[in-house]
């Protein structure tokens, strides 16, 4: 994977702002369905939360709250601000 | 006449438009019937200023060339259909992200309208935006509005009107992106204009472009048969991501929320604390999505709308059977002796009258279901369940049918929808119908009256809970017997708590009461009509023995000494052979063996048959059987006498499961786009059905 050694949104912790990168994946539709949300390289992301088990956890952006699996998390690569 | 102008309300889901239609029209619909709201275009004529106006409520998308299925008719819509005039609706206090459609629809170069919606919360929140530089970077008149309160909608409909009659602005107002990306659009544009020539505007021109190198699939297909064209595009987008180390499609997003960035920056100011109207969204969620507290919660208020639905809807159940034996009463008193009058009695009062007592239930449980909905909580269920459900091939998101199923499941099925992978959405509409839908809801309110008084709300509860471990034991088993695999991504908007108003409850309560009337006036009346007939005729049975004469006999004997006991027995008998041998009698026994392992008599078979036109009937026919056979006893005590609490158990776990409704197996079929998939659907369920009655008939034998 070449995401590995990259910072992603699954590795935020509460409280830490970052900027989006770049998605990390081949799949289109999907990728289209986070641009159209506000994951786009340039905008500012914040963890508010996780579900009881860990998984998925809400993030803050764009005056918005979306919920996202770690799973799809980890192809969000970000860094911090 | 002229035909109106057509007026198109497009916004993201969540920004209000529905109830800003129903503002603009006064239409007295609810704002979430759950079919309406995700699968069709609704409209509605008004004349405002004498112009008279077709406005249109387009669903909710987020962007214009989605390909989720939530929002395919939306994106579908604005691609087929070219309004005379959009009317962009914004809500206020999410303009980072509502205004990345809004560049998708200034490049549609349509007249447009743009409201800002909600603007009292952000108001509350000390922002205050600068309306008249908003409309000049936007190009289009920008109105504020609640649509709850109604307040700006004169204004807004001034605005339409005024757009509607000014001249076609041919304005170039455009967002400019990278500039590897606009030589990139130039050159496509250059191509487009020599396929298409004088067809096209420079504006429509520039939006194939860039909806060509966005991927958006319909235009892609459009242009299909110009292979030159897609040669051009690809090899565009592949100079374009080996610069950039990204594809065009992300590099205009991120155009487009740059703009509305740098557009916000310089309209918006906030004058307190920016964060002060998510406040109380913090809080609850610090509640409600608490790590410990958060699933127990959510049971506890699944228990509670579960409990209520039975308990509190115990007191009007009442005053509606008085209602009932009143006309019943009258009606045998005022009707002369005959066939009309057995009809009217026994097939239509008891049927319709069985089953129409439980309406309250059914209003008190659409009334929590729009408390859920309407608060934004059930979407935190689905995040809270989204783990859990994952160990069962499910998607979180499957909770919103799920709980949709509990009031039809006709919508359920409809509402997987917001699934997008195409076997992940198969699966949860094939355990949609496993839900409690409220037809069933009579059948165990009335078993568990019968046979468990003392606990009948846990019961009922009970049955529930049964419901979605079924839903979720048959997720795993789809999931291994469905050829694929790979679920979707949780991906999924949050909404700010909101409380909904007493409008839009009680429109909720309305419906489902009208919807539940309709039906037993209709499906129930004309069901318990045939049923009748059916357990009524043929007229000339032989019986086994001349029970004419054998009563005549009893009769005669001199008074006191003749044995009531005895005639008793005789019109008993006479009556349950009648019933055996009748059109419904014989059907029913000849099915009868399939279901006497799980201890059905051929009367319980009947029920279940006719269960198969909707699940409510199941009722009516007890209701009309026994109507027949006694006569001063309630259906609850006479069903308590004739069934073990086992084959109560056993009966009430079948009616949960077997085969979905006639409307739901249609719709299974309409929307899997296979009725073989409708078929699998019923003959799965039968099976699972039996299955688990028969395991639930041999265990409750041990305890009861």
């Amino acid at each position: 994977m070449t995401t590995r050694d990259k910072l992603t949104l699954a590795d935020l912790k509460p409280d830490q702002h970052a900027e989006i990168v770049k998605i990390a994946s081949d799949d289109g539709v999907f990728k289209r369905r986070l641009t159209s949300l506000g994951i786009v390289p340039g905008t500012t992301i914040s963890l508010d939360r996780s579900a009881p088990l860990g998984d998925p956890r809400i993030y803050n952006l764009l005056g918005t709250s979306l919920g996202l699996r770690n799973a799809e998390a980890r192809d969000i690569q970000v860094s911090l601000k | 006449m002229t035909s109106p102008v057509v007026v198109a309300l497009v916004g993201n889901p969540n920004a209000g438009s529905t109830t800003l239609f129903n503002a603009l029209t006064g239409a007295k619909e609810a704002v979430a019937n759950y079919a309406r709201v995700t699968t069709e275009i609704v409209s509605r004529d008004i004349t405002h200023r004498g112009v008279s106006l077709r406005i249109v409520d387009v669903p909710g998308i987020y962007s214009v060339s989605s390909q989720s299925l939530e929002e395919q008719a939306g994106g579908t819509y604005l691609h087929e259909t070219e309004p005379d005039l959009i009317v962009n609706v914004l809500d206020a206090g999410r303009l980072d992200r509502g205004l990345f459609l809004t560049t998708q629809l200034i490049e549609l170069g349509l007249k447009r309208v743009t409201v800002l919606n909600m603007i009292d919360e952000v108001r509350r929140g000390g922002v205050r935006i600068d309306t008249g530089m908003l409309a000049s970077a936007l190009d289009s008149p920008v109105v504020e509005t609640c649509g709850l309160k109604k307040a700006g909608v004169p204004e807004l409909l001034d605005a339409i009107v005024d757009a509607v009659q000014s001249p076609a602005t041919s304005s170039l107002t455009r967002l400019h992106y990278d500039a590897h990306l606009e030589d990139g659009i130039g050159r496509i544009v250059e191509h487009l204009n020599q396929l298409h020539p004088h067809e096209l505007t420079p504006m429509r021109s520039r939006w194939l472009a860039i909806k060509l190198l966005e991927g958006d699939e319909r235009v892609v297909r459009a242009e299909s048969d110009h292979g030159p064209l897609l040669t051009l595009i690809q090899g565009e987008s592949a100079a374009l991501a080996h610069e950039h180390d990204e594809d065009p499609a992300t590099m205009l997003a991120a155009g487009r929320f740059a703009f509305a960035h740098g557009l916000l920056r310089e309209v918006r100011q906030r004058v307190g604390d920016p964060t002060a109207g998510f406040k109380l969204t913090g809080i609850l969620d610090d509640v409600f999505l608490n790590r410990t507290l958060g699933l127990p919660l959510l049971l506890g208020i699944l228990w509670v709308m579960f409990e209520s639905t039975f308990s509190l809807g115990a007191v009007p159940t009442d005053w509606i059977s008085a209602l009932v034996d009143m006309v019943t009463e009258y009606a045998t008193a005022a009707l002369p002796e005959g066939m009309f009058k057995d009809l009217l009695i026994n097939g239509v009062l008891a049927g319709v009258g069985g089953t129409i007592v439980f309406l309250p239930n059914i209003v008190i449980l659409f009334f929590f279901m729009a408390v859920l909905s309407g608060t934004g909580y059930l979407a935190r269920a689905s995040f809270l369940m989204d783990r859990l459900m994952h160990h069962f091939g499910l998607h979180g998101t499957t909770l919103i049918p799920m709980v949709a199923g509990f009031g039809c499941n006709v919508p359920a099925v409809m509402a997987t929808r917001i699934i997008t992978n195409q076997r992940a959405r198969l699966i949860a509409m094939l355990i949609a119908p496993f839900m409690n839908c409220s037809a069933r809801l009579p059948v165990f309110i009335l078993f568990a009256g019968a046979f468990f008084a003392d606990i009948a709300g846990t019961v009922v509860f009970a049955m529930y809970m049964a419901s979605i471990a079924a839903a979720m034991v048959s997720a795993v088993l789809l999931n291994r017997i469905i050829p694929g695999s790979g679920g979707d991504a949780f991906v999924m908007e949050l909404p700010p708590y909101r409380l909904p108003t007493l409008h839009s409850i009680l429109h909720h309560m309305w419906d489902s009461a009208q919807g539940f009337v309709v039906k037993v006036t209709g499906v129930i009346l004309v069901g318990s009509v045939v049923i009748w007939f059916l357990q009524e005729f043929p007229r000339d049975i032989v019986y086994s023995q001349d029970f004419e004469t054998a009563i005549a006999q009893v009769e005669a004997q001199p008074e006191g000494t003749g044995d009531q006991d005895a005639l008793r027995t005789l019109k008993a008998a006479q009556a349950q052979e009648k019933l055996e041998k009748s059109y419904l009698g014989s059907f029913a026994i000849t099915v009868a063996p399939v279901f006497e392992p799980l201890g059905f008599t051929w009367r319980d078979t009947a029920a279940i048959l006719t269960g198969f036109v909707a699940k409510e009937v199941v009722v009516a026919t007890y209701a009309v059987i026994y109507a027949q056979e006694e006569e001063s006893e309630g259906l609850t005590e006479l069903l308590s006498q004739q069934m073990t609490a086992s084959t109560a158990v056993a009966f009430m776990i079948f009616t949960l499961l077997y085969a979905p409704c006639l409307s739901t197996i249609a719709i299974i079929g309409r929307e899997s786009g296979s009725w073989g998939w409708a078929g699998f659907s019923v003959g799965y369920s039968m099976a699972f059905a039996w299955i688990l009655a028969l395991a639930a008939s041999r265990i409750g034998n041990y305890f009861m």
